[in-house]
């Protein structure tokens, strides 16, 4: 395919690469500018002209995950600056001594706990239910698929207020049981979409081989389809993973405390007392994190993921 | 399928493809009904009755059944009206940026150079974010008397975007472009870089103009993938809640006070439940509507 590229055509080509890589960089300044932010010194945060340039400080991620209280004696200070571990320190130039943890890891931790659990849910079922569809008749097939993809469709606040009322009649309001569930609910419409477009690339050759050799049809899926789905089972997963740890709407009506998970407390934390904005930046990147890698994993199958798996390439 | 005519011999040694099937399917259809349908049908019944979840049940009382009155109070409030022209200003600008932008790269990206998987990935980024976080870190960059956007465009101050009635909608609409931009940019490309390059070759020859290779091969042969990202696009637009509650909370005033926002602190602030629940039916129809479109041309798109 490369042709030999001459004279001005190489030049417009060039051109082009340049205009790229500009749109490239003005599109990733907001990222740039919110990690900058969350290592900036607190009197860099709102500075202005914004600091471009500073030494860079883990302060803010200290103080996401930590509760402090206020040192108003000089000689006490000392002391404990004396004994202080390094990334103590910043925290003690304001004047501040750490006196515990913050609720922030324990929202971190419940955003992992049911991102990881309605993704293993929801792939799990979706698989099952994709190999059904993919491998047998149904009566009204499509009508089935329709329906289960147009769960997913509904605005999460329509779902959430007779959800509210039912989950509050069984006690799974601000429980991790009900978050998970509601998650996987969310999830398996994707999961069977996506991956009845991966079983369906299997051909069933392979697994009427396998019946012939005396395999039953589940050891037939169990170990024949299985592991060739293994690639469209992971990138299912991350997609999963990746919108239960976004998730927003159904966190904030659902959970209060005891389950909450990470995006509805970091916003919350905007009202309480000055807005510490180089905290609020440190607690997106974290956040931001996992998502920016998941997103280099899938990089090839992101076009199948955001059309549920109409578009394979 | 062969699977009938093994079938006979198969269906002797484990489970029955009858089983299997029924097996395999039924928990997934099960979870749907408990979780999504069953709350629904629970949540039409409510729609029917003057009710508040927050106060005591009485009998005749709480809920009161009303009949339509629900349905009648939301289609008749101007309110209400209001923010469904409000919603609708916000998908027309935030689409068509959306698409300006998405496509205008994709077709930019459009070639071969070095290190194009990696900015490719790069600029969709956005796209796998939390959609309130990004808000978050949006409300961050429009601060008027510090925030980036300000100095970068040299305005004042003083020049408020998110605290102004008239520019509150815009500055959410422009951070949901920044966000949804590269889905529309991904569709494009897959649809562009699946054209085949014979049609430019032939049109070359016969000196066709830029203008005419982009009308007559380029944009017709992406557009049911166009289509495709523009439904999804109009849909989840109509349905913004995140972002806009994260940066404004609908104000100032109503200026962003969108459908799902106003149904969310009318079902989970003021405890209409009634109403609420009517107010979601209207809107769930309306959602339906786009959905049976979109999932038509998904099916579509299946057959290219």
């Amino acid at each position: 395919m490369p042709v030999p590229m001459i004279g001005k055509r190489r030049l417009f080509h060039r051109i082009i690469v340049g205009i790229i890589l500009i749109v490239t960089v003005i599109y990733l300044i907001p990222i740039y500018w919110v990690i900058s932010t969350s290592f900036k010194p607190w009197q860099y945060v709102t500075a202005v002209p914004p600091k471009v340039f500073f030494k860079p400080e883990i302060t803010n991620y200290v103080k996401l995950f930590t509760k402090r209280s206020l040192v108003r004696n000089k000689a006490e200070l000392e002391e404990l600056r004396a004994k202080a571990k390094w990334w103590q320190k910043g925290v003690l130039d304001l004047g501040q001594k750490i006196i515990g943890v913050s609720p922030f890891p324990g929202r971190l931790l419940n955003s992992v706990i049911s991102a990881v659990f309605s993704t293993i849910l929801a792939v799990g079922l979706g698989t099952l239910t994709a190999y059904g569809f993919s491998r047998f008749k149904f009566k009204g097939e499509n009508d089935w698929l329709f329906f289960i993809l147009s769960t997913r469709m509904l605005p999460p606040v329509v779902v959430t207020i007779p959800l509210f009322l039912m989950y509050r009649f069984f006690g799974l309001n601000d429980t991790r049981v009900g978050l998970i569930l509601l998650y996987t609910t969310f999830n398996v419409s994707f999961a069977t979409w996506v991956m009845k477009g991966f079983i369906d690339e299997i051909p069933t050759e392979y697994e009427e081989a396998a019946m012939v050799d005396g395999y039953t049809r589940f050891e037939a899926f169990r170990k024949v389809v299985l592991p060739q789905a293994a690639t469209g089972i992971a990138a299912t997963a991350v997609f999963c993973f990746i919108f239960a740890w976004n998730e927003y709407v159904f966190a904030l009506i659902m959970t209060t405390r005891k389950a909450q998970t990470a995006p509805p407390f970091i916003p919350s934390q905007l009202g309480i007392g000055m807005v510490d904005w180089g905290v609020i930046a440190a607690g997106a990147s974290i956040f931001l994190i996992p998502v920016a890698v998941f997103t280099f994993v899938l990089r090839k199958h992101l076009l199948r993921g955001v059309t549920f798996g109409a578009i394979r390439k | 399928m062969s699977n009938a005519a093994n079938g006979a011999v198969l269906i002797r040694r484990g489970l029955s493809d009858t089983a299997i099937k029924r097996l395999f399917v039924l928990p997934t259809i099960i979870l749907l009904i408990c979780i999504n349908i069953f709350p629904l049908i629970w949540s039409l019944g409510l729609s029917f009755a003057d009710y508040s979840a927050v106060k005591p049940r009485v009998p005749g009382v709480n809920p009161n059944w009303i009949g339509g009155k629900n349905y009648k109070e939301v289609l008749m409030d101007k309110a209400i009206w209001q923010y469904f022209f409000i919603t609708f200003k916000y998908v027309i600008i935030s689409v068509a940026g959306e698409f300006f932008i998405g496509f205008g790269v994709a077709l930019l990206l459009n070639r071969d150079f070095k290190a194009k998987g990696l900015i490719t990935t790069l600029i969709l980024l956005p796209m796998m974010m939390s959609m309130a976080v990004v808000g978050l870190f949006w409300k961050l960059l429009w601060n008027p008397g510090w925030g980036i956007i300000n100095y970068m465009l040299g305005l004042p101050k003083d020049f408020a975007w998110l605290a102004n009635p008239k520019l509150a909608l815009i500055a959410v609409a422009i951070t949901d472009i920044w966000m949804w931009s590269p889905f529309v940019m991904l569709l494009s490309l897959a649809g562009l870089s699946a054209i085949p390059e014979y049609l430019y070759e032939a049109a070359e020859i016969d000196r066709a103009s830029w203008w005419f290779k982009f009308r007559r091969i380029t944009l017709p042969l992406v557009s049911p993938l166009l289509l495709i990202a523009l439904i999804f696009r109009t849909m989840e637009a109509f349905k913004t809640f995140d972002i806009a509650f994260v940066m404004t909370g609908g104000g100032p005033g109503t200026a962003t006070e969108l459908i799902a926002i106003n149904l969310y602190r009318l079902a989970f602030q003021q405890w209409n439940t009634g109403k609420a629940s009517a107010f979601a039916y209207i809107v769930l129809i309306m959602i339906i509507a786009i959905s049976n479109i979109y999932i038509k041309y998904l099916n579509k798109a299946k057959e290219m």
